[in-house]
C-alpha cells in the first residue's frame, strides 16, 4: 500500500483557501484555509457558533462562499450545488436529517441521484451496502416510524450510494447510545481503509480522540488550531476550543433525603399523534436537594414526559402526578406553575419563547399566573403591568449574563446561549421549588453552558427538586445526583449517580423495559 | 334507460370542473402551497375561455386561453407568496377578490350573449352503441381531459422521479432544499399548473356547463375543489369519487326543484354547500388518515439561506 | 436578475408603518395604467375616485355608510386574524345578524319601545356570533379546515336570506318584490346629524375599534391571542388555549359582523331585503389587512374602502368606467399590501444571477 504512495506526491484531497462567507456583519467563515488528505478521518472542532458548520456546507454548496477557493485533488473547483459536490465525490449526512418522513427509505435514498433511477434498483443495492457496511435497514419502511439511530442509517447509505471519496459527517454520535456509536465507528473505519477521507464534525473530544488522526480547529469563523488529538488531552483539546479555561462546574455531593417535592405514580400517556410515543407506567420520585437525571436517545418519549409533567397535556388519574403533596394530574400548566413548579422546555424558539415576540413578551408568556398580582393589574380587566416585567427582565439578564444587541429585542434576535440563559433565568428567578428543563444546554456555547448547570446546582442546593432531561451523558454525569434512562416510553428506576457507569445507561438506552429488569421478557 | 343515461351525462358534466379544479389543487397543495384562489383562478379561465371562443368562433381555442390565462393569473399568487413568502391564506383570498372582479369587467360586455358551447365528441358507430355509446364514446373533449388529468397526475405523483421531487419539497422543503432541489422553482411549477387546470375548469363553466357567460359564475365550486382535495386526503384516486358525489348532489338537488319536491328551493341549492360542511367534519374526524396524509410543510414560509 | 430576501433581525418599525402607504401608492400607480388601458384619463379617473367624492356633503355621509360595516367587521377579523383563525365567512355572519336582529321589528310590527333598538343590535350580534360558532365549534371539537366552513356557510346565509324575503317574512303589500315591512320609527337607528343618511353605526365602529384597541394592546387577553397566532405551541406552554381561543375570536367577529348587519338593516335599508348582501365581508378583509390588524388602522382602512365604492360609483355616472373596476382596485389594493408587508420582515435585495460566482 505505502509504495504506491512514496511514488506519487501526497496531495490533499480537499484543500481550501481564504474561503470567507459574511452575513450581515457576522463573518461566519474568515479567510479559512483547510486540508483533508485521501484515508484519512479528519475532525473538525469547534464550539457552536464557531463556524463549522457554515464552512461545511459551501463545501457541500449548500451555501456559496463570499471568496476564497476550493481544490479537489489539486484542482480547483466551484461547487454551485449539493449535486455539484455528489458529482465531485463528496457525500454529507446531516446532523438535523435532511430526510422525508412521509416517504419510504428507498424513495429517501432515491432522492439524491441525479438521473432517474428505478426505486427497484435503489432498494437492492441499499440492502447490499446495508449488509456490507453492518447498518440494517428495511427499504420499503416509512421513515416517520423510523428511530433516529435507523434515520441515520439512512443518510449514511444515501450518501455510500455514490461511492464518495470524501464523506461529511455533523455531529454524527449526537444521537446514537454509546454502543451504537462503537458500531458506527466500525463502520468509519471500514471506510477509511478503503481510501476514503472521513469529515468528522464533533464537540466530543474523547471520540475525536479515538479515532482521527488529524485535528482543525475553528473558533469565531477562524481557523486557530490544527493538531493530531492522539497526541493531546481532552483538556487541551477544550481550550483550543474555547479559547480559554472554562471553569468547572462545582457542586457538594451529600445525601439527600429532603422531602418529596415531585411523585410520578404509574403515569401512563397514549401518544397523541401518529408519530409519537405514549408513557408507560413511569414511577418517580423527586426530593427537595435533589437533581434527578433522565439519559435517553431523542424520541423515546422525553417531550410527552415533559409534556406529561408540565400539564401541558393532562392525566386522567389526579394522583398519577402529585407535586408538593398536591395531586396535579387534572391541573393545566398555569395551575402547575401556582404550585411551585417550573418548566423549561427543550425547543428555545416556538416553545419556550416566541421568536417575533420582545423578550419583555417572552417573560410575561411563562409568569402571567404565577407572577398574578405584579405583572397584572386593574384586577379582572387584567391589564398587563409593563414596568414590573421590564424590571424582571432586567434583573434575568444581569443574574444570567445575557448578551443581547438592543434593550429588550425580539427572542429570535438572541444567540442560542443566551436566549436559552434567558429562558432558564426567567423560571429560576421565582425561585420555583420545582424545575422540569429538558435538553438544558443543547446547542448551547460552553460558557453558557457552565454557568446554567451551575445555575442548576445552586437552585438545588437551596432545597428545589429538578427532573433534568438530557441526551448529554457528560452534563448528567457533571449534574445529577440520581440518574433514570427513558426508552421507548419507559423510565428506569433512577439510582445514585456514583454507582452508574456509560456502558450500564447505553444498555439501557437500546434496551427498554427489558434492560431495567423491571418486566419479564 | 335513456333518462339514466342523460342524468349521468348531466352527473358528468357537474363533476368534471370540479375534478379538474381539485386535481390541480392538489398537485399545488403536494408541493406544500395552499392556494385559495381556486374560484379566483376559475372565473378568470371562464372568462377567457368564454370571450375567446366569442372572437374566434371556436370554442378549443376557448379552453385553450382559459388554461394560459389561469396559469399566468396564478403566477402572481406566486410571486407574491414563494418569492415574497407573503402570507399564503391571505393571498389565495386576494387572488378570488382580484379574479372576481377583473372577470367581471372583462366580461361586462359578454354578458347576456348566447356562448358558443363545445360540443361532444362524436364517433361514428361507437357513439350510437346503447348506453356505453353516448356516456363512453359521446362526450365532450373536456371530460375526457379530466379523467385523463386525474390519471396523469397520479402516475407523474407516484411513478415518477419528478412527482418524488414534488412530494419531498412538499414534505419538508429544508430537506429538499438541503439535497440540492430547487425548491421555489417546482413550487411556482406546481402553481402553475393549478392555475392552468382551474383555469380550463372554469372554460368547461362557460363553455359546456352553462354556455354562458354570468359574473360570478364559478358560484363557490373553486371552493368546494379545495374541499375536495382534503376530502381525498391529497390522493388523486379519491378525487374522482369526491368529485362525482358532489356532483351527484348537484344535479339530485336540480331534479328536486325540478320535480317541485316540497322544500323551499333555496335549501335545495344550499345542499351541495351543506354536504360540503358535512363532508369536511368527518374527514377531519379521522385525524391519523388526515395527520398522515398531509403535505407537512402545507402552507409554510420558504426562505432558503443562501 | 433575481430577488433575494434576508430576514432582518427584529421587525422594522419604519416600514410597519410605511408599507400600507407605500401599498396604496403602488395600487393608484397600478390604477392609472388600468384607466389608460381602458382609454380613460388616468389623472381625471383618479381624481373622481378619490378625491370628488370627498367635496361633496352627500358622498361624504355615502363613505361613513359605507365604512360602518366594513370597520365593525374587519376589527372582528383583526382578533380572528392575530389569533390564527381564518374567519373568511364575516358575509354570512353579517347576513344572519341582520336578519336575526330584524325579527322583533319583522315579527312584531306595530310594537313601539324605546327598548326596541337595543333588543335588535343585541340579537343581531347573538345571531352573528352564532352563525360564527358552527365553524368554531367544527375547528375545535374535529380540527375541521375553518376556512373552508366559514366559507360555505356564506353561501346558505345568502339562501336562508333570500328564502326568508321571499317566503314567511315578506311584505305582502310590497309588490311582489322581495323584502320585508319597513320598520316603524322606533326600529330604525337614528341619523348621526339631521338629513344626513350616516347613521348611529358609525358611533358603534368607533367605540369597538377603541375598545378592541386596548384589549389587543393593553391586556392580557391580547397578549393571548398574538402568542396563540404565532406560535401556538408557545401559547400552549403560557397556558392558553388554542380551542378556546378559536370559539372566542369567532364569537367576537361574528358579533361584531351581526352587529354590522343588523345596523346596516336598520339604519340604513330600514327593512331587510335581498340586497343585503353587498360583499362587505369579504372587502372586510382588506379593509383589515390594509389596517395592518390594528383597530385604530381599520377605521381608517375603511374610511378608504368606503370612498373606493362611492368614487366608483361616481366614475361610472360621469366617465362610464364599470363599476367593476372597484373591485378590480380593492383586490389589487390587497396584493400590494401583502407584499409591501414583506419589507417589514425582510431586506430585498435584487441581484443579477451571475454574482455570486466567485
Amino acid at each position: 500500500m505505502s509504495i504506491q504512495k512514496r511514488t506519487k506526491p501526497v496531495f490533499p484531497l480537499l484543500e481550501t483557501r481564504g474561503i470567507t462567507k459574511i452575513y450581515g456583519e457576522l463573518r461566519a467563515n474568515d479567510s479559512v484555509d483547510f486540508s483533508i488528505l485521501k484515508g484519512e478521518i479528519h475532525a473538525l472542532l469547534g464550539e457552536n457558533g464557531a463556524g463549522k458548520s457554515t464552512l461545511v456546507k459551501i463545501l457541500f454548496g449548500s451555501l456559496q462562499a463570499n471568496e476564497g477557493t476550493v481544490l479537489w485533488d489539486g484542482v480547483p473547483v466551484h461547487v454551485k450545488s449539493p449535486s455539484e459536490a455528489r458529482a465531485l465525490g463528496i457525500g454529507m449526512v446531516f446532523q438535523h436529517f435532511s430526510l422525508f418522513e412521509a416517504l419510504t427509505v428507498a424513495e429517501n435514498i432515491a432522492l439524491s441521484f441525479e438521473a432517474d433511477v428505478k426505486l427497484e434498483d435503489v432498494s437492492t443495492k441499499a440492502s447490499k451496502l446495508s449488509e456490507q457496511y453492518g447498518l440494517p435497514l428495511d427499504p420499503s419502511a416509512l421513515v416517520g416510524d423510523l428511530s433516529v439511530g435507523q434515520r441515520q442509517r439512512i443518510e449514511i447509505i444515501r450518501c455510500l450510494m455514490q461511492d464518495p471519496s470524501l464523506i461529511i459527517l455533523d455531529e454524527p454520535t449526537s444521537v446514537l447510545t454509546p454502543q451504537e456509536a462503537d458500531i458506527l465507528f466500525e463502520t468509519l473505519f471500514r471506510l477509511r481503509d478503503e481510501g476514503r477521507s472521513i469529515l468528522y464534525i464533533s464537540h466530543r473530544l474523547e471520540e475525536v480522540q479515538r479515532i482521527c488522526s488529524a485535528a482543525t480547529i475553528m473558533r469565531h469563523g477562524k481557523i486557530v488550531d490544527s493538531c493530531d488529538p492522539r497526541e493531546e488531552t481532552a483538556g487541551s483539546l477544550a481550550s483550543k476550543m474555547v479559547g480559554s479555561e472554562i471553569g468547572n462546574v462545582v457542586r457538594q455531593v451529600g445525601a439527600v433525603d429532603g422531602e418529596i417535592i415531585l411523585q410520578l405514580n404509574n403515569l401512563s400517556m397514549p401518544a397523541t399523534h401518529p408519530f409519537a410515543v405514549s408513557l408507560k407506567d413511569i414511577n418517580l420520585t423527586a426530593r427537595a436537594g435533589e437533581i434527578v437525571g433522565i439519559a435517553g436517545i431523542a424520541g423515546n418519549g422525553q417531550g410527552e414526559l415533559f409534556g406529561a409533567i408540565s400539564g401541558e397535556d393532562k392525566q386522567d388519574d389526579s394522583a398519577s402526578v402529585v407535586i408538593l403533596g398536591h395531586e396535579a394530574g387534572f391541573l393545566n400548566i398555569s395551575e402547575r406553575r401556582c404550585l411551585g413548579a417550573a418548566f423549561v422546555p427543550e425547543e428555545r424558539l416556538g416553545h419556550g419563547a416566541v421568536p417575533e415576540m420582545v423578550l419583555t413578551d417572552n417573560m410575561l408568556l411563562a409568569r402571567h399566573a404565577s407572577d398574578d398580582t405584579t405583572f397584572k393589574k386593574m384586577g379582572s380587566l387584567n391589564v398587563i403591568a409593563r414596568a414590573a416585567i421590564t424590571n424582571a427582565t432586567k434583573r434575568v439578564s444581569d443574574i444570567m449574563d445575557v448578551r443581547k444587541s438592543a434593550e429588550n429585542p425580539p427572542a429570535g434576535a438572541l444567540s442560542g446561549g443566551n436566549l436559552q440563559k434567558f429562558i432558564v433565568g426567567r423560571e429560576l428567578d421565582r425561585n420555583p421549588q420545582l424545575l422540569i428543563v429538558n435538553q438544558p444546554t443543547w446547542g448551547v456555547d460552553a460558557g453558557a453552558a457552565a454557568h446554567i448547570r451551575q445555575s442548576l446546582i445552586d437552585l438545588a442546593a437551596e432545597g428545589s427538586a429538578i427532573i433534568m432531561v438530557s441526551q448529554d451523558l457528560d452534563e448528567i454525569f457533571e449534574v445529577a445526583n440520581t440518574i433514570a434512562v427513558m426508552a421507548d416510553g419507559y423510565l428506569t428506576k433512577p439510582v445514585a449517580a456514583s454507582s452508574m457507569t456509560r456502558e450500564q445507561i447505553g444498555l439501557l438506552m437500546a434496551g427498554g423495559p427489558k434492560a431495567s429488569g423491571g418486566v419479564a421478557a | 334507460m335513456d333518462v339514466w343515461v342523460s342524468i349521468i351525462i348531466s352527473i358528468c358534466a357537474a363533476s368534471t370542473p370540479l375534478l379538474l379544479a381539485a386535481t390541480g389543487e392538489l398537485v399545488v397543495e403536494r408541493s406544500g402551497v395552499l392556494n385559495l384562489g381556486v374560484e379566483g383562478m376559475m372565473v378568470m379561465g371562464a372568462v377567457a375561455g368564454f370571450s375567446v371562443a366569442q372572437l374566434t368562433g371556436n370554442p378549443y381555442l376557448g379552453a385553450l386561453a382559459a388554461i394560459v390565462v389561469g396559469a399566468l393569473f396564478s403566477l402572481i399568487f406566486a410571486f407574491l407568496t414563494l418569492t415574497l413568502v407573503a402570507n399564503q391564506v391571505a393571498s389565495g383570498l386576494a387572488l378570488t377578490i382580484l379574479g372576481l372582479g377583473l372577470s367581471g369587467m372583462i366580461g361586462e360586455s359578454f354578458v347576456g350573449r348566447p356562448g358558443i358551447k363545445m360540443q361532444p365528441i362524436d364517433i361514428p358507430i361507437l357513439s350510437d352503441l346503447p348506453v356505453v355509446g353516448k356516456l363512453v364514446f359521446g362526450q365532450d373533449l373536456l371530460f375526457y381531459s379530466s379523467i385523463f388529468i386525474v390519471v396523469a397526475v397520479a402516475y407523474f405523483l407516484f411513478k415518477t422521479r419528478a412527482g418524488l421531487m414534488l412530494r419531498s419539497v412538499g414534505d419538508s422543503h429544508s430537506s429538499a432544499h438541503a439535497l440540492g432541489i430547487n425548491v421555489i422553482k417546482i413550487r411556482y411549477l406546481a402553481v402553475m399548473f393549478g392555475g392552468a387546470c382551474a383555469g380550463l375548469a372554469g372554460a368547461h363553466l362557460s363553455l359546456v356547463y352553462v354556455p354562458q357567460w354570468v359574473e360570478g359564475m364559478t358560484a363557490g365550486r373553486g371552493w368546494i375543489a379545495l374541499a375536495l382535495v382534503v376530502f381525498a386526503s391529497w390522493r388523486p384516486w379519491r378525487l374522482l369519487i369526491g368529485a362525482y358525489l358532489f356532483g351527484a348532489v348537484t344535479i339530485a338537488q336540480f331534479h328536486a326543484q325540478a320535480i317541485g319536491v316540497p322544500i323551499p328551493a333555496q335549501f335545495l341549492t344550499s345542499l351541495p354547500y351543506l354536504a360540503t360542511i358535512v363532508v369536511l367534519v368527518l374527514i377531519a374526524r379521522n385525524r391519523r388518515l388526515t395527520m398522515i396524509n398531509t403535505p407537512a410543510a402545507l402552507g409554510q414560509p420558504f426562505v432558503p439561506d443562501r | 436578475m433575481r430577488i433575494e430576501l434576508q430576514k432582518r433581525q427584529a421587525a422594522s418599525g419604519v416600514f410597519s408603518y410605511l408599507s400600507p402607504f407605500l401599498a396604496l401608492a403602488l395600487t393608484l400607480i397600478a390604477g392609472a395604467i388600468m384607466f389608460s388601458l381602458l382609454g380613460k384619463n388616468p389623472a381625471t379617473a383618479l381624481y373622481t375616485y378619490f378625491i370628488e367624492p370627498l367635496t361633496d356633503p352627500w358622498s361624504r355621509d355615502q363613505i361613513i355608510v359605507k365604512a360602518t360595516p366594513l370597520a365593525l367587521i374587519a376589527i372582528g377579523l383583526a382578533v380572528c386574524f392575530r389569533s390564527g383563525n381564518w374567519n373568511i365567512g364575516a358575509e354570512g355572519q353579517y347576513l344572519i345578524g341582520g336578519m336575526i336582529g330584524a325579527t322583533l321589528p319583522v315579527l312584531f310590527h306595530e310594537w313601539q319601545s324605546p327598548l326596541l333598538l337595543p333588543l335588535m343590535m343585541a340579537m343581531g350580534m347573538a345571531g352573528g356570533a352564532l352563525y360564527a360558532f358552527i365553524p368554531a365549534i367544527l375547528k375545535s371539537r374535529f380540527g375541521t379546515n375553518e376556512i373552508l366552513t366559514s366559507l360555505m356557510l356564506v353561501y346558505i346565509a345568502q339562501q336562508i336570506v333570500d328564502w326568508v324575503v321571499r317566503g314567511p317574512w315578506r311584505d305582502p303589500k310590497g309588490m311582489g318584490f322581495p323584502g320585508t315591512k319597513s320598520f316603524n320609527s322606533s326600529g330604525i337607528l337614528p341619523d348621526l346629524f339631521k338629513h344626513s343618511d350616516a347613521h348611529y353605526g358609525a358611533v358603534f365602529a368607533i367605540l369597538t375599534a377603541v375598545i378592541i384597541w386596548f384589549m389587543l394592546s393593553k391586556t392580557l387577553k391580547g397578549f393571548e391571542i398574538s402568542v396563540l397566532g404565532q406560535s401556538p405551541r408557545a401559547g400552549r406552554f403560557a397556558g392558553f388555549s388554542a380551542k378556546q381561543m378559536t370559539v372566542f375570536a369567532f364569537l367576537t367577529s361574528g358579533a361584531l359582523a351581526g352587529l354590522a348587519g343588523i345596523a346596516e338593516v336598520s339604519g340604513s335599508v330600514e327593512k331587510l331585503d335581498d340586497k343585503l348582501s353587498l360583499g362587505y365581508g369579504f372587502t372586510a378583509i382588506i379593509v383589515a389587512f390594509l389596517g395592518r390588524l390594528n383597530p385604530l388602522g381599520i377605521l381608517a382602512a375603511a374610511f378608504i374602502l368606503a370612498l373606493s365604492y362611492i368614487g366608483g360609483e361616481a366614475a361610472q355616472i360621469s366617465m362610464g368606467i364599470s363599476d367593476r373596476a372597484t373591485r378590480v382596485f380593492q383586490g389589487l389594493l390587497l396584493f400590494f399590501v401583502l407584499a409591501c408587508d414583506t419589507l417589514i420582515h425582510y431586506r430585498i435585495r435584487i441581484t443579477s444571477s451571475l454574482k455570486g460566482k466567485t
